[in-house]
């Protein structure tokens, strides 16, 4: 809402205040302001002159040579190519020094060797356009008199000619204030911010008294009151249609609406000094004299004011002559009732409607007008009759015509005044404060509000006060919530602190960022074609995502079944900026559908993904399961399996494994498949793991316990053979463990060799066994006897012979 | 044989002190089983039994001192040798360090991390909740009923009619005080999603921290006590705050909440865009209806509820410009936080 201070000067007075402190004052007690304008601000030094003589220039044809009174001694020489100007014209004149819009200075200097004291202006040099100054010409100088100023003072600022200065305040108005969005609504705000008076203007209509009486023109029904609690109209005849005086024109202006001609000029200035929208239509166009607020018709036509053409549907409301629909209520007039320079009988519509109905069908129809925009905020019936008087009076004051006796006023929708106890001490209690009986009444009073006892009659444009804080808000807005004093609440017992399991997921990406990763943030939505790249199946059921029913686009469009994608996103922009070595990690949540209208599970993922300079024979995968065992470890899970897993189609199907214990998946790790590396731009290997943060912080041990160290030395025997390279490690490891029983406390493999000595699709392992007994020195013979069973059970089980 | 034995002793020395001394070869050579100072000792046999004492106490000495010399030459030798290698050992304490990754927090985390512990210290739990919602906990549960002019300005998106994107993270507050009566203290922070089209200052999810406080006697002095001592952790103990009235359909009365510029002080700078002050936070008196929808009575309790977001926070405090550095996740970005 812009606030020409001008206007508002006609209801109470802060000129007296600056306009910072204004603008500081309305927002500390509740009336947002955006920032302020001070209109013709962006120009200085051009004053109203009038063209004495026009002389050819004696070295240029397109030029002439014009002398001008500026209300000085002697007039100005200016030249001038301008073709419009004439003997007698009044015209803005940029003096020296003069400076325009766009930083451009004027100074005295010769054209073609003629001196020029000034420059001629245009309207768009004084930013304005032909709406703000009918008559003028857009590629011309203004000329004044065309713009109805006929005897303008000789050497007055421009700004005051054309009534141009102003100061024009912008406010955000919040949707529960839609009185705001009034000069009036911010004048009252004013007056009790700044302690002012509010004197509020009562209209005064003079009918025609001819006999004449709006029972002649028409008749108005409400067909559904619900939508339409008030309807009032009047009927204006022997319209002239004109444009508007230049004052009403610059206060529009100020208000950044376009004046139009008289009649429309009316009802957008009443629309913004009361904040109630009015509609005016051509009474020649309606059929039948009767007008019918009723739903439209499913599949009825409507063509807006705007030229539009629109399909409506049965929920929407609109304004019907017998036969057709005038105007969407609330939204936009008809074009078939369009005030032209034609029209002789006006009717002035100002009516109160649903604001949910006129938002929803505005949205619907891709329509939003200053007149919604308010409609849809919840408005005042009680407001419209005042509007449509105050209509009628700026009809007369501006003779525009000659306003027909009677009024028509339909209000099936009254509302019954408000009543909210006054409760004084409650307020302070809730509040903080300690604020007097008197000063709250006070307060109210200046708001409108009515008390009566302990009683409080809420004024009928706030809808938004229902109980006891809302009353609270009203008093201490005035007050002052930065006077409000800070205290400390008084703490019940209970202790604040972070859950197990959110203090287990904090430890973990310290962990992880002890290890050298960068946490990521990726979006929630992907696009389906993800799904794409990581190689899935059309009908993979990871597939089934939570969908998004008016998405951005469609990157956005889908809530993920799995954050690997945006991990080798990420991984695939670093390395197109060639960040080297790369390790990534990101806790995210994917959301997994459930049964229809069902919320979805949302699990969380701790995806891990790396890629490296040094990744030859596999290098990179056991660095990822380096991390990942060091994770596991750090959490206490002992136990886990690792498995070879060929299924998942984004991995390597030779470098990939499954992570278990129990049998429980806690996730899935490896090479991603050469294939979907491409799709991302790899010319080497990515490796990523997506592990089941649900289940790591379910397996994790929470309770930790002592295990004392061991009193007895060990002894170490150490097997070196050679195998079949298919032969798993993992698998020799657990057979030479259970072979040795009890007495082996680890078996760790220490290195793994291959060469033409060895032969093809042979390896040559060594492991080294740690062996002990818990309660004694173990001995010798007792490790050679292990030993034994050892290397028998690694011959019965692979067949294989120990390397001498 | 005196002569001799005197003999042996300067020939020794002399070789002991001689420059390029083979010790071990020495001590072979005059003291070893065939030894010259040895050999010397078996002649003993042919001396008078008056000279051998005397002759015997010589050799005793030469011997003495031929060792001690051999010994002091060895550690001087070794003092050398290991004098050398230290010297030859130097390194160039200025050639850096061998490079060890250190991961960091995206600064989302980091500064979601700092938040947390505040909030904490003032006795908060920390109380998550779905990002796909139920509708009703995000809009109508909070007092924004379907018709409200407010589900305007919030662009939501949905998945059905009833279930959407949550738009604010207040529905984990509805959760928490349906499962609980109070006292209730505590904070959410999460994801959440507006139709936003992604620019420098826009994105269609972004993070929010909202916490909620309800008891009896709750009072809006109290909610301020409560920001200003968290603004003071946050941004520094200058740090001041001003409350401006605002309009929330979940909080009555409601504010808007400036920090003075954690940058200028309130002077005016680039970060502040010469205001002095920062929007940070929303925030308010929770809503008699809310407390109801949630089976708390508004008689006896009362509460108060904020909300900010830490997109904003996080690019105001380390002077980020374009949002979409936070989710575009460059290495050379989240090195330096």
């Amino acid at each position: 809402m812009n606030l020409s201070m001008k206007w508002l000067a006609d209801f109470t007075d802060v000129s007296d205040v600056n306009v910072k402190d204004y603008c500081d004052r309305m927002t500390d007690t509740g009336s947002k302001v955006e920032g302020f304008e001070i209109m013709g601000d962006a120009f200085s030094g051009i004053v109203c002159g009038k063209i004495l003589k026009i002389e050819r220039h004696p070295e240029a044809d397109r030029l002439v040579v014009c002398s001008v009174d500026v209300g000085a001694e002697a007039p100005l020489q200016v030249v001038t190519a301008a073709t419009n100007v004439f003997e007698g014209a009044f015209v803005p004149v940029c003096t020296d020094g003069a400076k325009l819009p766009d930083g451009t200075k004027i100074k005295k200097g010769k054209l073609r060797g003629v001196v020029s004291e000034g420059m001629f202006c245009s309207i768009e040099e004084l930013e304005l356009t032909t709406h703000d100054m009918p008559g003028a010409i857009e590629d011309g100088i203004l000329i004044l008199q065309h713009c109805g100023i006929d005897n303008p003072t000789l050497g007055a600022d421009i700004k005051d000619v054309l009534e141009m200065r102003d100061t024009v305040v912008e406010f955000e108005i919040t949707p529960n204030r839609p009185d705001c969005l009034s000069v009036i609504g911010l004048a009252r705000e004013s007056a009790v911010s700044f302690d002012r008076e509010l004197s509020l203007h009562e209209p005064v209509v003079k009918e025609a008294g001819d006999g004449d009486s709006i029972a002649n023109y028409l008749k108005v029904d409400i067909a559904n009151a619900e939508l339409c609690p008030r309807y009032t109209a009047k009927v204006v005849k022997n319209v002239k249609i004109a444009p508007s005086p230049l004052w009403l024109r610059m206060r529009l202006r100020a208000a950044g609406v376009r004046p139009i001609n008289n009649i429309v000029d009316i009802t957008n200035y009443v629309m913004l000094e009361y904040g109630q929208p009015m509609h005016a239509f051509d009474y020649s166009c309606l059929d039948g004299s009767h007008i019918i607020v009723r739903n439209a018709a499913d599949g009825e036509n409507f063509k807006s004011l705007d030229d539009k053409d629109h399909t409506l549907d049965s929920t929407m409301l609109v304004i019907a002559d017998e036969k057709k629909a005038v105007a969407l209520a609330g939204v936009m007039g008809g074009a078939n009732s369009e005030i032209l320079d034609t029209t002789k009988t006006v009717v002035f519509e100002s009516a109160n409607f649903k604001g949910s109905n006129v938002r929803i069908s505005g949205k619907k129809l891709g329509m939003r007008t200053e007149s919604s925009a308010r409609f849809e905020k919840g408005l005042d019936a009680e407001n419209t009759y005042g509007a449509l008087l105050r209509a009628c009076e700026l009809v007369q004051m501006l003779g525009a015509g000659d306003v027909v006796d009677g009024i028509i006023d339909e209000y099936p929708g009254k509302l019954e005044v408000k009543k909210i106890p006054l409760e004084v001490e409650r307020i302070n209690a809730f509040l903080g404060v300690e604020l007097s009986r008197e000063f709250m009444v006070d307060t109210l009073t200046k708001l409108d509000f009515k008390i009566d006892g302990d009683i409080i009659s809420v004024p009928s444009y706030r809808a938004d006060v229902m109980e006891m804080a809302d009353i609270a808000e009203e008093v201490v807005r005035i007050y002052g919530y930065n006077k409000i004093p800070s205290t400390a609440f008084k703490a019940a017992a209970d202790q604040g602190g972070r859950k197990p399991h959110q203090q287990y997921e904090l430890d973990m990406k310290y962990a992880l960022c002890g290890m050298g990763m960068f946490e990521i943030e990726t979006f929630s939505f992907i696009s389906p074609k993800f799904y794409d790249k990581l190689g899935w199946a059309e009908d993979h059921p990871m597939r089934r995502s939570i969908v998004i029913s008016n998405p951005l686009g469609e990157d956005t469009s889908v809530m993920r079944t799995t954050a690997v994608p945006s991990m080798l996103e990420v991984l695939s922009y670093n390395n197109s900026v060639k960040n080297k070595n790369v390790r990534l990690y990101e806790m995210a949540t994917v959301y997994l559908p459930k049964a229809e209208g069902e919320l979805p599970a949302e699990p969380k993922r701790l995806v891990i993904g790396m890629y490296d300079d040094d990744f030859k024979g596999g290098k990179c995968f056991y660095k990822m399961k380096g991390y990942i065992e060091a994770l596991m470890a750090t959490s206490g899970i002992c136990g886990v399996e690792y498995e070879a897993y060929s299924e998942d189609v984004t991995y390597h199907p030779g470098r990939c494994a499954k992570i278990t214990k129990d049998g429980e998946i806690l996730g899935v790790f490896g090479e991603i498949h050469p294939a979907v590396c491409e799709t991302y731009g790899f010319s080497f290997p990515v490796y990523v793991a997506d592990l089941n943060f649900d289940v790591m912080t379910a397996l994790r041990s929470v309770e930790k316990q002592f295990v004392p160290l061991p009193k007895y030395p060990a002894l170490e025997r150490d097997f070196a053979f050679v195998c079949d390279e298919d032969l798993e490690a993992g698998k020799i490891a657990s057979v030479m463990k259970k072979a040795g029983g009890k007495a082996v406390e680890s078996v760790r493999l220490f290195d793994i060799y291959r060469g033409p000595q060895i032969g093809e699709n042979k390896k040559s392992v060594a492991f080294s066994v740690m062996l002990r007994a818990a309660d004694r020195t173990m001995t010798d013979e007792e490790a050679d006897t292990a030993a034994k069973k050892i290397m028998k059970a690694l011959g019965e089980e692979f067949g294989i012979v120990l390397r001498s | 044989m005196k002569e001799l034995l005197q003999k042996i002793k300067a020939e020794a020395l002399e070789a002991i002190a001689a420059p390029e001394a083979d010790l071990e070869e020495i001590r072979v050579k005059y003291l070893g089983k065939k030894g010259e100072l040895t050999q010397v000792l078996r002649g003993m046999g042919k001396l008078t039994p008056e000279e051998r004492p005397v002759v015997g106490a010589l050799a005793n000495t030469v011997r003495a001192e031929i060792e001690s010399a051999i010994e002091e030459r060895s550690a001087e030798v070794k003092a050398a040798a290991r004098a050398a290698a230290l010297k030859a050992e130097k390194l160039d304490v200025t050639v850096p360090g061998e490079e060890f990754p250190v991961g960091h927090f995206h600064p989302l985390d980091s500064v979601q991390k700092q938040m947390e512990e505040i909030f904490i210290g003032m006795g908060f739990q920390i109380a998550e909740g779905p990002e796909v919602e139920k509708s009703y906990y995000n809009f109508e549960a909070l007092n924004t009923p379907a018709d409200h002019p407010a589900r305007d300005i919030q662009d939501t998106f949905y998945i059905t009619e009833d279930i959407l994107l949550r738009s604010q993270t207040s529905p984990v507050q509805i959760h928490v005080m349906e499962e609980k009566q109070p006292p209730i203290r505590v904070i959410s922070p999460g994801r959440v999603y507006r139709a936003d089209e992604v620019d420098a200052t826009h994105s269609p999810l972004f993070h929010q921290c909202e916490g909620i406080v309800v008891d009896k006697g709750i009072t809006m002095g109290d909610l301020k006590g409560t920001l200003e001592a968290f603004a003071k952790q946050m941004f520094g103990s200058k740090t001041r705050l001003r409350f401006r009235p605002h309009h929330f359909p979940f909080t009555e009365p409601s504010a808007e909440v400036d920090i003075s510029c954690f940058v200028c002080g309130g002077e005016g700078c680039r970060v502040c865009k010469g205001e002095g002050w920062i929007e940070i936070l929303g925030a308010g008196m929770v809503h008699p209806n809310v407390l109801r929808n949630c089976g708390i009575d508004p008689e006896v309790y009362s509460g108060f509820a904020f909300g900010m977001g830490i997109e904003r926070i996080v690019m105001a405090k380390y002077n980020i410009t374009d949002m979409r550095l936070l989710y575009e996740n460059d290495v050379r970005f989240l090195k330096q936080f």
